[in-house]
């Protein structure tokens, strides 16, 4: 479904990704793991078309993405939660699910979606009017969750949803990620959280300063020595 | 005259004037709130809304609400021109440069128009001759009011309860709103983001374009420079609003229109102009947000 082929990044001087390839099946749930700088944020922000690689390419289903503009690429089919939930702070709930939905013209379908997104997290509709930088953290990761579904997206990327929320609700949002892929949407997961990202993904690559340095079925990942004792503390 | 109607008199020729202000104001703020730009050559395309209308009334000798839309939709494209050459280029650049970029902009139209039209003001026909007879009213004794005031109010009313239905309820106005939030996020909804952004500047300048129509047909002359310090005080007027709100730059530009003619009832009508920018001196000091400045929320 997605082929990332040997993409660089770079940041002015810096280079953020070196050369990074993988490969995202339909129905998976794959998950980028790896520390702070690895390439992992770099790695979604360029399939979503924010950033372009100076070299290298992406595919989506044969299309190529690499030099087509982020708002072209959602109409594509594929959205992402972006790192630390970024909610348009001064729109209200309704507003921002509003503008998930922007590329859509379905008026009905979209109506129906936000039904559902309601009905999986009931917070955000009590609090549909209030404005989105008022809500909690969790409130916004579950908002920006589901601004993202509103695309209808078949390809989901997933930038830290954990990232600072309490235990209880990082399981809430893992158990939900699941839910998602199960209801059929495809799945990226970039997570620091590497014990939770291998327990619900099928397959892991792990990031290491801008490169792939190891990467299979997530199970036998999370069984690996070497991984087992960079990133998951054993 | 009286205490009272001499205050009443001059309110009225405040809120004209200041209705002005705000729909320069407008544009202004509307830009920054999605660039973070001053758009210094804003004054200069109200300027050239005026001189469209103008040439469109004597020259065209269309009816005064086609030459009024008529500059609208002038103002309107020219802008959308002005930001593909001169700003998107920059947009990745520091904002120095766009800000030189737009000074660049506003000497460049000014000195334009004076080669086409010359130095000497223009007079704009009256609007007896092409509309209606200005009546006055009575509203207490002794003070007045008259219609093309109360033109002027109402069209600069409807004109902002359009803009504020555009920002609030339409999908366009809402994407603007996202995109001023928030740039690569909004683009990752969906939203051709450098579209948007020549929506802003198009309805922004449509807005001045119309403020320099009325100016004209309120005062009764256009002049190549007269762009200049009215863009300066629809700025101050922005500021004392809350650069970036729209609400803002409304209040904004009404209350630095009332005071500017307050000032003139009390005798220090030479002073006018100093107290305007004495006004955004203060405001930057004391309170750089404005009036209504953008609440900033903190992430969680």
């Amino acid at each position: 479904m997605l082929s990332i082929q040997d993409i660089h990044v770079k940041y002015g001087a810096i280079r953020a990704v070196m050369g990074i390839s993988f490969e995202v099946k339909a129905g998976e749930i794959v998950a980028l793991i790896g520390a702070n700088g690895a390439g992992k944020t770099t790695s979604l922000r360029s399939i979503s078309g924010l950033v372009k690689p100076e070299q290298g390419k992406i595919f989506y289903n044969d299309i190529e993405l690499t030099s087509m503009p982020a708002h072209k690429i959602v109409e594509m089919g594929i959205s992402q939660v972006p790192e630390g939930r970024r909610v348009f702070p001064l729109m209200s709930v309704l507003e921002n699910l509003e503008m998930g939905a922007f590329t859509r013209k379905d008026k009905n379908k979209i109506k129906d979606d936000m039904k559902k997104i309601f009905q999986r997290f009931p917070r955000l509709e009590e609090r549909k009017n209030q404005l989105a930088g008022t809500l909690s953290g969790g409130e916004q990761q579950m908002l920006a969750i589901g601004r993202a579904l509103m695309s209808n997206p078949k390809l989901l990327l997933m930038d830290e949803p954990s990232m600072g929320l309490a235990p209880m609700l990082v399981q809430e949002i893992f158990k939900i990620i699941r839910e998602i892929n199960s209801e059929g949407t495809t799945i990226l997961l970039v997570e620091q959280n590497a014990r939770m990202a291998l327990s619900i993904a099928n397959r892991a690559y792990v990031l290491e300063t801008g490169q792939v340095a190891i990467s299979g079925e997530a199970k036998e990942m999370a069984e690996n020595k070497e991984v087992q004792k960079a990133y998951l503390g054993l | 005259m009286d205490f009272t109607s001499n205050f009443i008199v001059q309110l009225i020729n405040g809120i004209a004037l200041g209705s002005t202000y705000a729909l320069i104001a407008l544009g202004y703020t509307m830009v920054y709130g999605i660039i973070m730009l001053i758009n210094f050559a804003h004054g200069e395309i109200y300027m050239v809304g005026a001189f469209v209308g103008l040439a469109l009334v004597t020259i065209f000798k269309v009816h005064i609400i086609i030459a009024f839309l008529g500059a609208m939709l002038f103002c309107m494209l020219m802008a959308v021109s002005i930001e593909i050459i001169a700003y998107r280029p920059l947009r990745r650049s520091k904002r120095l440069a766009a800000l030189i970029s737009a000074i660049g902009i506003s000497i460049i139209l000014s000195n334009l128009v004076n080669l086409l039209v010359g130095p000497k003001p223009q007079t704009f026909p009256s609007i007896e001759k092409i509309l209606f007879e200005i009546k006055s009213f009575d509203l207490i004794a002794g003070a007045q009011i008259n219609t093309l005031q109360i033109l002027l109010i109402i069209v600069s009313a409807i004109l902002m309860i359009g803009l504020q239905y555009i920002v609030k309820r339409t999908k366009v106005g809402k994407a603007m709103r996202a995109t001023s939030q928030d740039y690569d996020t909004a683009a990752l909804m969906g939203i051709n983001v450098n579209r948007i952004i020549s929506y802003t500047f198009a309805i922004g300048s449509a807005l001045a374009g119309a403020g320099g129509v009325l100016v004209g047909i309120y005062f009764g002359v256009v002049k190549y420079n007269m762009g200049m310090l009215p863009g300066m005080k629809a700025f101050t007027a922005a500021v004392l609003g809350g650069i970036g709100s729209i609400p803002g730059a409304m209040f904004g530009g009404i209350i630095l229109g009332v005071i500017e003619m307050m000032t003139v009832a009390i005798g220090f009508s030479s002073y006018r102009d100093a107290i305007a920018f004495g006004i955004l001196i203060l405001v930057l000091l004391i309170k750089p947000t404005g009036l209504f400045g953008k609440q900033i929320f903190k992430k969680v």
